[in-house]
């Protein structure tokens, strides 16, 4: 029966107390956002069932996977939780179809038929003519494909990736992403995604955690972390703006409008924006800013030391300024404005 | 160990060859290593000069050089053997869990290393003589008497080459990078599996060097073997032992049987170079 993760995870360690709810849906990716030491590499450890919780629960769809009060604890290897880890941790002395054959052969599969469902599997991700590298032969973004073929071949209830990302370039990234895209979305079990990452949270998960200091900050959708961000470590990193469009050359077309970006690209990219980087006039901005557009202020939230003004057609963006630039511009939901935004602030991604 | 890695090695190499050293090393550098190297080479040299070449084989056929060689072979293959079960175990100990007196311990087993061989033998011997602490009772029970005897010898090889198998395995673990094994948990491999497919492979390269080097040691075993086993023709006399004998009586035996050890350690230490001084 497959009713998802349902847990509370309360944990001590030397100084630092981690306490937070986490509940995913079954076939939903969360993904678990937040600075070093926020608690996100403990979370995943318990999970996993690598260290014990000190209070709360763990159930994963009928299953009591750890719980203190009764003195259950299920170990990692009973858990069927496929785990991709940080940098792949690939094991060295074995080729890419034995490390993906691996978790098959731990549970009595002959063989041959492991490694028949291995060279399935390493097909699945592109990665059928380097079956016999071992991992030192293979670069990041293959080692990490490696990976998730090792963690998916085993058909766990829940898959935990455990930041994905961090170790690879920009180009390989994209890859990996459009591939962890496609099998997130067939499976069907609960999915959590740990990152620092917010472009990738986005664009991977249905919903966003932002773990600070061992307690959820934040929780939502990725729209409503990124619009109304509820800590200053949410709006720094959760607050970018995402644009989607195409590329041809230096110019980035999103819908009907025009972006001028720093570096040529070609097909669908993702831009990122930081919000600090777009600047709020009342009229035509002149000199050397080439991006700007008039807009309507749809809507505006003051935190402690900014201000952040959410603007409409024909690109939909958050923008950051400082309270006195709001009061000095006199700037109001439905106030007619044009945005700027220098060519060389946006960061264009390959979509 | 992605691309950046591969990046910083080229630009070590790139570098490397930029500040390459001078083609001849200064003279207070390379007199003081002259003379050092010359006292590795000499005696080495020496004991060429003087082998007997032409009476090599008939020298080696005698009986006493054939059964000293027949009993460091079984003992020091023996005795890396029993290292190997023994040693493996104590350092995982050593490595994996903490317990009051862990230090202690370590001391205890690394002893053997800085302990005379003659020490250490006659303390085997009050412990495991027909009247020691355990030797006594052992041969109450069961008649098993092991000084001067070849399990003596053994037994003496084991207590003085064990600390290289431990300390060797020991780091080896240390070094090992524990998500390997959490890795392969997570994929559902009980305890024996992460052991057989994922620990040990790993570790692998450290086991066979600690092999070599025990058995190397216990090859080169004297002191303690003297000590504790005797020095009997055909049960305890060892190569090291009959060498030391036959100084006194017939300098060409014991050329010919030092000609032997030298030949097997170098083969020893070249092959073990790719595994310990390479890698560990």
């Amino acid at each position: 029966m497959r009713t998802g993760l349902d847990s509370r995870l309360t944990m001590e360690r030397s100084g630092f107390h981690l306490d937070m709810a986490l509940g995913i849906d079954p076939g939903q990716t969360v993904a678990l956002l937040g600075p070093n030491g926020a608690g996100k590499t403990t979370a995943v450890g318990a999970l996993a069932g690598l260290v014990p919780l000190d209070r709360g629960y763990i159930r994963l769809d009928d299953r009591v996977l750890d719980d203190p009060a009764t003195g259950t604890l299920v170990g990692p290897a009973e858990r069927r939780i496929g785990v991709m880890f940080q940098d792949g941790v690939l094991f060295p002395h074995l080729s890419a179809l034995e490390n993906v054959a691996f978790g098959l052969r731990s549970r009595g599969v002959p063989r041959r038929e492991a490694r028949r469902r291995a060279a399935g599997w390493l097909e699945a991700v592109g990665l059928d003519q380097l079956s016999d590298h071992r991992p030192g032969r293979l670069s990041g973004g293959q080692r990490q494909r490696v990976a998730l073929a090792r963690a998916l071949i085993t058909e766990p209830s829940m898959l935990l990736l455990d930041e994905p990302f961090s170790a690879l370039d920009v180009s390989s990234r994209a890859g990996l992403r459009r591939l962890l895209q496609d099998h997130l979305a067939g499976f069907p079990g609960p999915s959590l995604l740990i990152t620092h990452d917010p472009t990738e949270a986005f664009l991977l998960a249905d919903r966003l955690i932002v773990l600070e200091n061992g307690s959820v900050a934040q929780e939502g959708s990725a729209d409503q972390v990124r619009l109304r961000p509820a800590s200053p470590y949410a709006a720094d990193l959760a607050g970018v703006n995402l644009v989607v469009g195409t590329a041809s050359g230096r110019v980035l077309t999103v819908g009907k409008h025009r972006l001028l970006v720093p570096e040529a690209a070609s097909g669908q990219v993702i831009a990122t924006i930081h919000p600090r980087a777009i600047s709020i006039h009342l009229e035509r901005p002149g000199g050397s800013p080439r991006n700007s557009w008039p807009t309507r202020i749809e809507r505006i939230d003051h935190h402690a030391d900014r201000v952040r003004v959410q603007t409409g057609h024909p690109l939909p963006v958050t923008a950051e300024i400082t309270p006195d630039a709001q009061t000095g511009l006199n700037l109001a939901p439905g106030s007619e404005v044009w945005l700027s935004v220098k060519a060389t602030e946006i960061q264009v991604n390959a979509g | 160990m992605t691309e950046d890695h591969q990046d910083s090695i080229g630009t070590s190499r790139r570098s490397g060859s930029r500040f390459r050293p001078a083609r001849r090393p200064p003279a207070f550098i390379a007199v003081p290593a002259a003379i050092g190297l010359a006292l590795f080479a000499l005696p080495v040299l020496g004991l060429l000069g003087r082998a007997p070449w032409s009476r090599l084989a008939t020298l080696l056929g005698s009986d006493m050089a054939l059964e000293a060689l027949r009993l460091s072979a079984i003992s020091s293959v023996s005795a890396a053997i029993i290292s190997l079960f023994l040693g493996v175990p104590v350092a995982w100990i050593l490595c994996r869990y903490e317990f009051p007196g862990r230090s202690l311990v370590r001391g205890l087993v690394l002893l053997p290393m800085v302990l005379p061989p003659v020490v250490g033998g006659a303390a085997l011997l009050f412990a495991l003589g027909r009247r020691g602490l355990v030797g006594s009772p052992l041969y109450e029970a069961t008649g098993i008497v092991l000084p001067f005897s070849t399990g003596g010898v053994i037994l003496a090889g084991v207590f003085v080459a064990m600390p290289l198998m431990v300390l060797t395995v020991e780091g080896a673990l240390r070094g090992l990078d524990h998500r390997f094994e959490r890795a392969a948990e997570t994929l559902g491999a009980g305890r024996w599996t992460v052991l057989r497919r994922v620990t040990i492979p790993m570790i692998a390269p450290s086991v066979v060097a600690g092999i070599a080097l025990t058995w190397a040691r216990a090859l080169g075993e004297f002191g303690a073997t003297l000590t504790f086993a005797g020095n009997l023709q055909g049960r305890t006399q060892t190569l090291p032992l009959a060498v030391f004998v036959a100084l006194e009586s017939d300098r060409d035996t014991a050329l010919a049987l030092s000609l032997v050890m030298v030949v097997v350690s170098l083969a020893v230490i070249v092959a073990l170079r790719d595994h310990w001084w390479r890698n560990g």
